[in-house]
């Protein structure tokens, strides 16, 4: 399989009045063409910051890509200009944003915001763009398009307006999209038809997909493979398989246990006490070990090495050192 | 649409009707007549003016004959000037008025957005301290002072401005200077707020998202929004800008209508109070309307609320 983009050792910090936040903390991920990579994590671990780093489109001021290398497609995305960037915004990635309902812009017309890429990447007629235009929102199942076109986002629901987000992403037929909790803000069956959109999409046009997600049955239902991120760093990452049913970190097995489940009915939902670390200032160590109920002295002090379970599967813990097996299963047999 | 145009002018003339009946009860109320500051005239002259201009008759009467020249908008002749109607006075004064307002306007939106707009995009820089420290002086210092330091400054002292008249472009300059400095502050402000606003948006950042250029994400995207607001509050700049216009023309010795509006008050010049009166109205109730039309044709919504209103 082809690599698409390769993310590592990515360093995300923002100088604030209050000190600097320390973001993202050395992540390292990569992405196949046409496969689907779920980021989850806790509000605040850092998943927005990885994916708009990836775009470049970390405000600076405050923000920095401190340190890290992303490779797209064989280029180095952290040495381009600006003007680069533009280039490659829009057209060989491109990004879905939560709220559907602030990321239209309410003066102009759906056609305008969608054709506005295509003209501006593209030297096309107008007349190829509106058929082009026509064609993604028949795509994302709009419609009526011809007449759509001319309206404003003010006109469509919530469902209807991610749908044209959607199709704004893909008009340029970029090869990566990235789409920052694109169902949060939309209700339960709109989410189901979303989602099932981006099999489609997926299907039609082989676009590689970062999809951010609080929720796990979303990942469920179209990821590829799963990253677990927690405090700035990538503690767990495998196959879909991999991290449902074999997951090895601890943090990942307590929001695996956090989440509701028909089949157990009647089990209680664990919550994982505690709240994350500060990012101003984070320890030194595992940032898990203060909630963590396996914590050993060790994980406070230094951070884990990064131990490979499969070809695919990887988790950052101290549990998997030789040492804590052998401590294990000494006290077990006692 | 035809619906609420038609109700729009129906609520306009309710309104200039009221307008005009406040200035008749003002009118009449204010002590003195246009003739007794005269040296010469004994009482039977004074008499026989009034009867002339039918101020012998009781007030409803007066006020039905008011209310008749308006609607035929024939104020007849000017008591002071009796060799001019009111009508020749504003047809002279409103060009001269108008120019002054137009180019004050021109230069307060022109550049109190641009100065807006940088001040946001330089946020918490120089370029946006500058701005907003010219911002609050221009707010703070009445237009009438500004008007006399800058004819002292520019013009008696430094000779590069002439110091008074409307008689060619450089005579224009400190006129609408004085003018257009105070709502070109406004505009400047409320730009510069809903502008960092904006910039904010999601709609913003999918721009960016998009691969475009910094200006047309500005422009496009971000002017449109942020100049709402600014919009909304072009009413009242007019309404300021119009009063100004009385005092600026009174102290450049500007033959506009703002001085025959201040003199024929003086002067007790009642068909000229009226016809300037309802003229001014007239005026700016068709622009809080233009101003109305404007809203809607920036903000789609807008029209939207119209067309399910009906
Ligand atoms: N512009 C910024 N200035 C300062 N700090 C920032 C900025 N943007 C993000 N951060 C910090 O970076 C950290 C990670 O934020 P991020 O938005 O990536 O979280 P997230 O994982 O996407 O959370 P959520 O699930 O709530 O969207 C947070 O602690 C946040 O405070
Ligand atoms: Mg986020």
């Amino acid at each position: 399989m082809e690599k698409l983009l390769e993310v590592k050792d990515l360093h995300v910090t923002f100088k604030t009045y209050g000190g600097t936040v320390q973001a993202v903390r050395g992540v390292d991920f990569s992405l196949n063409k046409g496969e689907t990579l779920a980021i989850v994590g806790e509000s605040g671990c850092g998943k927005s910051v990885t994916v708009n780093a990836v775009m470049r489109l970390i405000p600076s001021p405050p923000g920095e890509i401190s340190n890290g290398s992303i490779m797209f497609k064989g280029q180095e995305l952290t040495k381009k200009s600006e003007k680069e960037m533009r280039a490659i915004r829009g057209v060989d990635i491109s990004m879905i944003f939560q709220d559907p309902m602030t990321a239209l812009n309410p003066t102009l017309t759906i056609g305008t915001q969608l054709m506005e890429g295509l003209k501006q990447h593209q030297n096309i007629t107008g007349k190829a763009a509106k058929k082009k235009a026509l064609e993604m929102m028949d795509l994302v199942g709009i419609p009526n398009p011809e007449e759509r076109l001319k309206q404003y986002p003010h006109q469509f629901s919530g469902g209807m307006r991610q749908r044209i987000v959607i199709a704004i992403a893909l008009i340029c037929e970029p090869e990566l999209l990235i789409a920052d909790e694109p169902t949060t803000a939309l209700d339960v069956t709109i989410q189901a038809q979303i989602l099932e959109l981006f099999g489609k999409i997926q299907e039609a046009t082989g676009v590689a997909i970062i999809l951010i997600t609080h929720d796990l049955g979303v990942v469920a239902k179209i990821a590829d493979r799963i990253a677990v991120m927690y405090a700035g760093k990538i503690i767990e990452t495998g196959t879909k398989r991999e991290i449902f049913y074999k997951s090895e970190h601890p943090y990942t097995q307590g929001l695996l246990k956090s989440v509701p489940r028909l089949d157990t009915e009647g089990e209680k939902l664990t919550p994982i006490d505690g709240t994350p670390p500060d990012l101003f200032s984070p320890p030194q160590g595992c940032p898990f070990t203060a909630r963590c109920p396996f914590a050993m002295e060790v994980c406070d002090k230094v951070y884990p090495a990064n131990t490979a379970l499969s070809d695919s599967h990887s988790v950052d813990c101290w549990l998997q050192d030789e040492r804590a097996k052998q401590l294990l299963a000494a006290t077990a047999a006692k | 649409m035809l619906r609420y145009i038609l109700k729009r002018m129906l609520i306009m003339i309710a309104t200039l009707w009221i307008i005009v009946t406040l200035t008749f009860i003002l009118m009449v109320s204010i002590p003195g007549s246009p003739f007794n500051s005269e040296r010469a005239s004994n009482e039977t002259v004074q008499a026989n003016l009034e009867a002339h201009y039918n101020l012998d008759e009781p007030y409803y009467v007066q006020y039905l004959l008011y209310i008749k020249s308006i609607v035929t908008f024939d104020f007849g002749p000017s008591i002071k000037k009796p060799d001019q109607s009111v009508n020749d006075l504003l047809g002279r004064g409103f060009p001269i008025s108008a120019e002054l307002g137009i180019v004050t306007i021109l230069v307060a939106v022109l550049s109190g957005v641009t100065l807006g707009v940088f001040a946001a995009l330089r946020h918490n820089g120089i370029i946006d301290y500058f701005a907003m420290g010219f911002a609050v002086l221009g707010i703070s210092i009445p237009n009438f002072i500004l008007a006399t330091l800058l004819i002292q400054q520019l013009a008696v002292n430094l000779s590069i401005f002439p110091v008074a008249t409307w008689s060619s472009p450089a005579h224009m300059v400190l006129p609408t200077l004085a003018l257009a400095t105070g709502p070109m502050a406004i505009i400047a402000r409320l730009t510069r707020s809903t502008m960092l606003e904006v910039l904010t948006q999601d709609y913003i950042k999918m721009a960016r998202a998009k691969g475009l250029s910094p200006w047309k994400i500005i422009i496009k995207h971000a002017l449109r929004n942020a100049l709402m607001p600014v919009v909304t509050i072009m009413g009242t700049l007019l309404a300021s800008i119009l009063t100004g216009t009385f005092v600026i023309e009174e102290i450049f010795a500007i033959p506009g209508m703002g001085k025959y509006f201040v003199e024929s008050i003086n002067q007790r010049d009642y068909p000229v109070i009226m016809g300037t009166t309802v003229f001014y109205s007239t005026f700016l109730i068709i622009m809080l309307f233009l101003v109305d039309v404007a809203y809607g044709i920036l903000d789609p919504r807008i029209k939207a609320g119209r067309k399910g209103g009906k």
